[in-house]
Formats: structure tokens, sequence, C-alpha cells
């Protein structure tokens, strides 16, 4: 079970979204991807993704100016 | 893959046809399906060296406000269009060029960014697309 890294800080709408949304399709089944970013509307979108797409959201969680949020990839798709 | 965008892309503009992608690669990253279908000034924009290349549709004075929003873009971090097609592509989104326009405006294949292009339609294939869609925008 690997863990990808994105580092999206400073990226912008709708950079982050499409970071993960290429992450979790090049990620197995069991993965986990743990992105990092500034931009606050990713924040709240992401979650909305990942549910979308019958993803595990692991972590939602606020590190000074920035956020941290891991998800799982459970199925393919 | 679950839902589906199928967005019309009529204008040239810049700042549309940036609207478009930005609509298209975040439906292709909440798992849905896109189809761009790229019709009269907006297929000006799959031409070889055209993509950045259309007016504003406000404030463009000659082409200044256009350079002066891509400065803005590039400060803000927004990423550009030829990234966001690449996105666009590597995500699945599909691109159709509307024959008729390339009869009217003679246009040929061979002007066009083949690569991009997954079919060339008319009206038909588009609503063929629309109708299987939960999500229909003309822009």
């Amino acid at each position: 079970m690997a863990q990808i890294n994105l580092d999206c800080r400073h990226q912008n709408c709708p950079v982050p979204l499409v970071q993960v949304r290429k992450a979790l399709k090049r990620a197995a089944v069991g993965d986990t991807i743990e992105v990092v970013g500034t931009h606050s509307a990713s924040k709240k979108e992401i979650p909305m993704a990942v549910e979308a797409q019958g993803q595990e959201l692991l972590e939602v969680k606020d590190q000074g100016q920035e956020w941290v949020i891991r998800i799982k990839k459970v199925k393919e798709g | 893959m679950t839902g589906k965008t199928t967005i019309i892309v009529h204008s040239g503009d810049m700042d549309k046809v940036i609207s478009a992608f930005i609509i298209g690669n975040g439906s292709l990253s909440m798992g849905m399906e896109v189809t761009l279908y790229f019709t009269f000034w907006g297929l000006n924009r799959l031409k070889k060296g055209g993509l950045d290349k259309g007016p504003l549709s406000k404030m463009n004075m000659l082409g200044l406000g256009r350079r002066m929003i891509k400065g803005r873009m590039a400060k803000a971090n927004v990423a550009t269009l030829e990234s966001m097609v690449n996105d666009f592509k590597e995500l699945g989104g599909k691109i159709i060029a509307c024959e008729m326009t390339m009869e009217i405006m003679g246009i040929t294949k061979e002007q066009l960014r083949t690569e991009w292009i997954d079919e060339y339609g008319a009206v038909g294939t588009y609503v063929n697309e629309a109708r299987k869609s939960d999500i229909t925008l003309f822009i």
C-alpha cells in the first residue's frame, strides 16, 4: 500500500482538484493520497470530488495557513 | 464514471475558452465524462498556434487587456490554457470539431491540433452527446 504525496500549495482553481483526480487514476486500490494546499475552495471541493467518485475521505486538517487532506482509493474508477 | 458534462464552445474569446476548460476539468475531476464541442469562433482556438490567441470578451483594448489578464493569471498561479488542455486530454476529456464550421471558414484538418480532436461531427453528434448529459452549457 503506497502513499502518493501531492503538493498543491499556491495552486489555483481547478489545479488541486485535477491533481487529485490524476493521482486517484494512477493509484492502486488501497493506496492513500495526501495532498497539501492553500487554495481555500479546494479544501471544500476535494472532499466533494472524493465523495462523487465513491472514494474514502480519511482526514481534512488545518496546518497553519495550509490544509492537508488524506484520501484512500477504495475502488477502481 | 458517473454523470456527463457537454459544453458547446461557440466563442473564441480567451476568457470564455478558459471557462470552458475550467468547467471541463472540474467535471473530469469529479469523475464525470466530458465532451467539448467546438464550433464557429471557438474552432479557431483549435488551430495550430491559436489556442491562446483569442481576444478578451470585454476590455480587450486591441490586445492590451488580454496581455494584462494573462499577466495577472500568471501571478495568481492560474494554469495556462495549454496545460489546461493537456490535463483535459490526460483525464479522458473528449473534443469534437464542427465539420460545418470547417467548411464555412475553409479550415482543413491540417490546420488543426488533430492530436486533441477525437471526432469531427455536426449537430446530431452534439445532440447525441447532450441527451445523455447531466450538465450541458453553451459558451
